[in-house]
């Protein structure tokens, strides 16, 4: 390896000044067009979305992931057969999927983990998951690394986690509270109560009171979390949203005729489930909160703050030396 | 474990996966609605909210218009002072202002050139500006490397554009613009603008724009083309592709015409209206720099000049991504050795520090002993002058003691023979003191 001899650069004869001065405005420059031309790049570059699922078999993963993407998204419906055998440690399985709509493409990554919480002994079955969200980080911090580095680099981090609670109407079960005591550290957590039809609506309201309860006694912080609320307004919008979650929802790849018009729904000897009505479950606020409204902001969760977090722990313990970040070094090189 | 020298893409638009392959990726169709539609429009109020930077920077000799040109492009007077021609070397100044447009809010800042060639000597006026452009780069690459990094919120200073003004002489390229712009290409978006294009005659300008083209690229200087691959855009940038150079015009005053004020110069021979096209090419300036191209510039200047200069300088401090047997480098290898030798300068400056703390506590100390003595010195001298003084004051005293004694004996003495001669004449005295009864 060649001799490394950091020369200082020259420092430019003129520093930088910001001087914050309003400037008015005489007439119309075309500033605001600048939205105009972000937007028409974003359409043509596209987005990339990575989603994850997790919960014990049975818990209605796969078809909740499909009525959210109104297509046949999961691993089960591309070409595995449900009657596959549980398997014996969590497996992590990766599909993509491109969706087109209004123009705009996006790439979906949905992630499953068939076999978590299935065994009897379901000791430390966070670990694999852990391990493969840390390695997507590892792989997007090798690419940025590169001095050669690709224009974009490929995306495969974790933006969510859909943890799946049992109904059981009772409170957490020691398995979901210590995974994501793990896990809300390293990725966005959304956790949802599956199966939701089978409670009804006072139940619903006292379980997610519990739920959420335990969760703050337990210092979980889910998606959207209180520290990162940017500004008063956003303080308020999230506020509203985690008051109302865990989302109890109901999911189903069907269509049944009710009232004239053909809705996704469970048929049951005593009605009709429609899930995309809000009266009977939470599906419409889950898919708006997740897709309409807050896609962006978890994928920039993702990269500001968990990926940084990763990236400056990786940093720091990859030195042999006393530990000493490169910027009190930078510091020390100007003071003396 | 492989190795770590990081950094980063801040923006919230790259990173969107690579397009080039759809490996194992189905194309799947949407039975109803499902909203990614709305993907777009989530991104854009995450960026109207954080607001947007853009930096321009402009070369030209003093006085060809600078100042006035970007106070028409933006409407408003920047209030730059005007700067005189006879500045010993090359600076730049910089400054930032924040504008806001319906609910677009911008920081933009202008760095201007002063004292651009009015020197004598011109070969290192070029050199500050190649430094200043550098130092920005650097100053991103410094805070992408760090551990702690905070470049979602960094105050991007990167120069997005570089106008340079070319002077209207209607002949060719001066040589200090073919050296200034040579060294200036591969590391900022150049668009060539003629300043005071009035001076210029309409059928003059062509010529003039045809000859400086030709000499721009005979030269081999890459200057900024407008981007064609959009189809929305590529017809129109297309066409100004084809009118670079700009002839601009600026004008901050204000000119009645047919009962409109429009920005304009006037000349007794008529008025030079500013946002004619048959006039000047401001408008199409306008319409490029900030209408159509400006998040293209900013791109640019991001993945292109930026990424060029990282490679190199990462290469310079001895990084590479392979090493002599085409194996992956640890670049943790490299930065560790780096971070070792910081160490052991910082333990050697803290000796040297050290080192002179002590020699000064010493001579301190010296000096203080030195005028411990001389006290001690005068004191003792004091002391002795006293004692003399009181040796002196003692035998005074005594002189004047037995002078005393001597004045008492005396006087007993003289009592004495007082006493006796009143005893010898006694009866006298008996007589007159009986007549006196």
């Amino acid at each position: 390896m060649s001799e490394l001899v950091p020369e200082p650069r020259q420092k430019p004869a003129v520093p930088m000044k910001p001087m914050g001065i309003n400037a008015n405005l005489l007439g119309y420059i075309g500033i605001d067009t600048i939205i105009e031309q972000m937007r028409k790049k974003t359409m043509k570059t596209g987005f990339d979305f990575n989603i994850m699922v997790v919960g014990q078999s049975g818990l209605g993963k796969s078809t909740l992931v499909n009525t959210l993407f109104k297509s046949q998204v999961s691993r089960k419906s591309s070409g595995w057969n449900r009657e596959e055998k549980i398997p014996k440690t969590v497996e992590i399985k990766a599909i993509g999927h491109v969706i087109e709509e209004g123009g705009v493409k996006m790439k979906l990554t949905v992630i499953d983990t068939p076999g978590f919480g299935d065994q009897i002994n379901n000791e430390n079955c966070w670990e694999p998951i852990e391990k493969y969200i840390n390695e997507q980080y590892e792989k997007f911090l090798k690419e940025e690394v590169n001095i050669a580095r690709k224009k974009r680099i490929p995306d495969t981090r974790v933006h969510c986690c859909l943890y799946f609670i049992s109904p059981t109407g009772h409170s957490l079960r020691p398995l979901d509270l210590e995974f994501m005591k793990h896990l809300s550290k390293v990725v966005n957590i959304i956790p949802v109560i599956a199966k939701a039809d089978t409670m009804t609506l006072e139940e619903k309201t006292e379980f997610k009171q519990r739920v959420r309860k335990e969760l703050e006694v337990n210092g979980i912080e889910f998606y959207p979390q209180k520290e990162f609320d940017e500004d008063l307004e956003d303080k308020t919008e999230n506020d509203k949203i985690r008051e109302s979650m865990p989302f109890a929802v109901v999911g189903s790849d069907k269509e049944y005729q009710v009232n004239g018009k053909r809705v996704l729904g469970r048929k049951t000897p005593w009605g009709i489930i429609e899930v995309e009505n809000l009266t009977h479950c939470e599906f419409a606020l889950l898919r708006d909160f997740v897709i309409r409204t807050h896609l962006q902001d978890l994928k920039e969760v993702t990269h500001n703050i968990h990926y940084e977090t990763y990236r400056a722990k990786r940093l720091n313990d990859n030195g042999g030396l006393p530990p000493m970040t490169v910027e009190t070094e930078e510091n020390h090189e100007s003071n003396l | 474990l492989r190795g770590l020298w990081i950094s980063s893409f801040v923006r919230n638009l790259e990173g969107f996966g690579g397009r080039q392959q759809n490996d194992g990726c189905r194309s799947l169709s949407l039975s109803g609605h499902v909203g990614v539609d709305s993907l777009p429009d989530q991104l854009v109020n995450k960026s109207i909210k954080q607001g947007f930077c853009f930096n321009i920077l402009c070369i030209g000799e003093t006085g060809i218009g600078k100042s006035t040109l970007i106070d028409s492009l933006f409407n408003t007077s920047f209030d730059d002072p005007v700067s005189t021609h006879f500045q010993p070397n090359v600076r730049l100044r910089a400054q930032t202002y924040e504008l806001q447009e319906s609910n677009v809010r911008l920081k933009l800042t202008i760095v201007s050139t002063v004292g651009f060639g009015d020197q004598i000597k011109k070969e290192e006026s070029y050199q500050p500006i190649v430094d200043y452009i550098d130092a920005q780069f650097e100053a991103y690459l410094q805070e992408e490397l760090k551990i702690k990094r905070s470049l979602h919120s960094y105050h991007d200073t990167r120069i997005h554009v570089c106008l340079y003004f070319i002077s209207p002489t209607g002949h060719s390229l001066k040589s200090l613009d073919l050296l200034t712009m040579k060294s200036l290409d591969s590391k900022v978006n150049i668009i060539p603008i003629i300043g005071k294009a009035d001076s210029v005659s309409k059928t003059e300008l062509q010529k003039f724009k045809v000859k400086l083209m030709s000499e721009l690229v005979s030269n081999g200087v890459q200057i900024y083309q407008f981007p064609t691959d959009d189809e929305t855009v590529s017809e129109i940038n297309a066409i100004m592709n084809g009118h670079l150079p700009f002839a601009v015009v600026g004008s901050t005053e204000e000119v009645k015409v047919e009962n409109k004020m429009v920005k304009a110069r006037q000349y007794p021979w008529g008025i030079v209206q500013v946002e004619d096209e048959n006039h000047c090419d401001f408008v199409k300036l306008r319409e490029m720099l900030i209408c159509t191209n400006m998040e293209d510039l900013r791109e640019q200047t991001h993945a292109r000049h930026y990424e060029l200069y990282r490679r190199c300088r990462l290469e310079e401090m001895g990084f590479r991504d392979t090493g002599p047997e085409n194996k992956p480098v640890s670049l943790q290898e490299a930065y560790e050795a780096k971070r070792h030798e910081f160490y052991i300068e910082m333990q050697r400056k803290e000796e040297e520090m050290r080192q002179v703390f002590v020699q000064r506590v010493k001579e301190k100390e010296a000096i203080l002993k030195e005028a411990e003595q001389e006290i001690q010195a005068k004191f003792e001298h004091l002391k002795r002058l006293h004692q003399e003084e009181r040796l002196k004051l003692e035998k005074n005293r005594r002189v004047l003691e037995d002078e005393m004694a001597m004045f008492i004996k005396k006087k007993a003495a003289a009592e004495l023979l007082q006493t006796q001669a009143l005893v010898s004449t006694p009866v006298n005295f008996k007589k007159d003191k009986d007549r006196k009864k």
